[in-house]
């Protein structure tokens, strides 16, 4: 039988012929945990009777959830962390401010493709984007793989999602798979493995947006085809079947707009022009490298942006983030108003950074718009591009980015004054929100962080 | 005779526990009191041994945290019935050692409130308007469900279950 690029991997790894619907026991090239599950995973070492994980150089442990430590409580948390992974001898640990668990997993070469990783986190998926299977999981199946090494899993369907044509100016793969998104909806990937056709050679950032995308639409992993990084057999077969089969024109692709509180209820920016924004956050896994802060760099170099808006930029990892100052990029975003974040997930989920207040509208680059997820849950998450969110910080509304990529400066400057001066007004800001979200300020501040254990 | 709690399609995890009451904020004896809080304020204090919730599709989804379903563990919960599951909470269930079955018919038969049976031997909900079919589940599963969930598997056997 013709197999799909997840059969292939299975099948190689289980060492047996795996088809969609087997259940196989398989061995794990590496387990990523990082720090808002480490005390679930430990007592589940515990329960599990084993003093050690199986095998030391292949775990890859992360504080990047919760970075730096917002509250004593999750400082405690941070300082059994580190004490756990000196006594384990785990010499892959990334502390607070060295980046995103999924950028630095795949930027830094811990995901080997043609191999099974799992982590803690749901976005595991983005490790697809070098060609390895990915995969999302809960605090005991985390901590049975420290164990054991090696997990469980049913062979997943497979869905092909094919991309042909180039984007126009202004319109980029984080447009692309919204635009899959919508196409596919949050569920409609559920238990299967999204296989990507026609990305393989893009740049490893967007690849990362592509897989890491995959969990909004409840896949088990998504995997991009024929990647610079992958082996000649990480292929699908001919004749291999989809369960489903998407094909997205790039030419023709507007950039895209998911409308709280659903990431799959995503339209086409014009649909959305003139929508008021009062924060913006550039970041997290999905876009906050230094293609994305460039992008935003290359709107926003020279101005400042709208006094209605607070912008908050937080690169994905270190590296990216110095990579960033070393080309002037953050300056340019500093000298525009941007508050700099260290690189971490940031205010992404509520833990760091820019918590939203109640009423409060946010354009942000990351990849869930869930009622509550970055704050207030009366706040409302859009999610967008890069172009998108710094046009939406200078002007205070959502924009389409690409008149601005072709502008003079004098239409530049007066189409900005026209999104300003068009700007609804957002009411005083003594309005406080409802009740539900003063109790959760409330319930905040006497337990420390709001915690959102997970991803 | 067991309850059965009906839901909807898509209920998330932050329905069934909210993070603001993660163990870590709320303490481990403690959080799965704040079960259902904002969705079913009734339910963690009406909630019995051996109850069953019944939903409709992509039940569990959202984030990942197993907390949501160490929360349903602590109250005994007996099963959970859906027309499907979100992949990570289904793993979580089976992994706690709460059953979690597929079926197409069970949120058309089952009203809230419903005295139910969760016949597992014989693949079916019993509720008074008629039986439900539960779709089997794999005896991977079916061994690890039986243990207890997967620690108590593997302190038993110290391996997984053979797959055939």
């Amino acid at each position: 039988m013709p197999k799909t690029v997840a059969e292939k991997i299975l099948s190689r790894v289980a060492t047996r012929d795996a088809k969609v619907g087997d259940l196989v026991i398989v061995p794990v090239s590496r387990v990523m945990v990082h720090d808002s599950v480490i005390d679930a995973v430990m007592a589940g070492l515990r329960d599990l009777g084993k003093e050690r994980v199986w095998d030391t150089t292949k775990v890859a442990v992360f504080i990047d959830h919760a970075a730096p430590a917002p509250t004593p409580v999750v400082a405690d948390s941070h300082r059994v962390l580190r004490e756990w992974v000196r006594a384990q001898g785990i010499a892959t640990f990334y502390d607070a401010g060295e980046g995103v668990c999924h950028q630095i997993m795949v930027e830094e070469g811990y995901c080997e493709p043609g191999t099974v990783i799992v982590g803690s986190d749901s976005h595991s998926n983005s490790y697809g984007a070098v060609g390895a299977f990915g995969a999302g999981m809960g605090a005991t199946d985390i901590a049975v793989a420290l164990a054991l090494g090696r997990t469980w899993l049913r062979v997943p369907e497979s869905i092909k999602v094919s991309f042909t044509g180039r984007p126009r100016k202004g319109v980029t793969m984080k447009d692309a798979i919204m635009r899959v998104v919508r196409e596919i909806g949050t569920d409609g990937a559920r238990y299967a493995c999204v296989e990507f056709h026609g990305a393989g050679s893009l740049p490893q950032g967007d690849r990362i947006t592509l897989a890491g995308m995959t969990t909004e639409m409840g896949a088990k992993a998504g995997i991009v085809v024929a990647t610079p990084e992958a082996p000649d057999w990480l292929f699908p077969d001919r004749g291999a079947v989809y369960a489903n089969d998407v094909t997205i024109d790039l030419s023709t692709l507007e950039p895209q707009i998911a409308v709280p509180p659903r990431i799959d209820q995503v339209v086409d920016v014009s649909e959305a022009v003139g929508q008021p924004v009062d924060v913006v956050f550039l970041g997290s896994c999905t876009n906050g490298r230094l293609v994305d802060m460039r992008q935003a760099a290359a709107v926003l170099r020279g101005r400042r942006i709208s006094p209605e808006v607070r912008l908050e930029v937080v690169p994905s990892s270190r590296r990216q983030f110095e990579d960033a100052m070393a080309d002037g990029t953050l300056l340019s975003l500093s000298a525009a108003g941007a508050v700099i974040g260290s690189s971490g997930c940031g205010p992404c989920l509520w833990r760091t950074g820019s918590v939203l207040a109640g009423q409060e509208i946010c354009l942000s680059t990351a990849n869930r718009n869930y009622r509550g997820r970055m704050g207030s849950a009366d706040a409302s998450i859009f999610i967008g591009s890069p172009y998108v969110a710094a046009v939406a910080a200078l002007t205070g509304v959502i924009d389409d980015p690409r008149p601005y990529l072709e502008a003079s400066d004098a239409e530049f400057d007066d189409l900005v004054a026209r999104r300003r001066s068009e700007r609804a007004g957002r009411g005083a800001a003594s309005v406080r929100s409802g009740d539900r979200a003063r109790e959760l300020m409330l319930s905040a501040a006497r337990s420390g962080v709001a915690a959102e254990i997970d991803d | 005779m067991s309850r059965a709690w009906v839901f909807g399609d898509d209920l998330d995890t932050d329905q069934i526990v909210p993070g603001r009451y993660a163990p870590f904020m709320v303490g481990q004896d403690k959080f799965h009191t704040y079960a259902f809080c904002d969705a079913r304020p009734a339910f963690a204090k009406e909630v019995r041994p051996g109850d069953v919730l019944v939903g409709g599709e992509n039940f569990g989804c959202g984030s990942s945290r197993e907390y949501a379903v160490a929360a349903l563990a602590k109250h005994g919960v007996g099963g959970i019935v859906a027309k499907s599951f979100a992949r990570i909470f289904f793993r979580n269930c089976i992994n706690l050692g709460i059953p979690v079955l597929e079926s197409g018919d069970a949120l058309n038969l089952v009203r809230d409130g419903d005295a139910v049976i969760l016949d597992l031997p014989a693949g079916l909900l019993r509720a008074p308007a008629g039986d439900a079919r539960l779709r089997p589940l794999a005896p991977f599963a079916q061994q690890i469900l039986a243990a207890g969930g997967v620690v108590a598997y593997l302190r038993e056997h110290g391996d997984f279950p053979a797959v055939e």
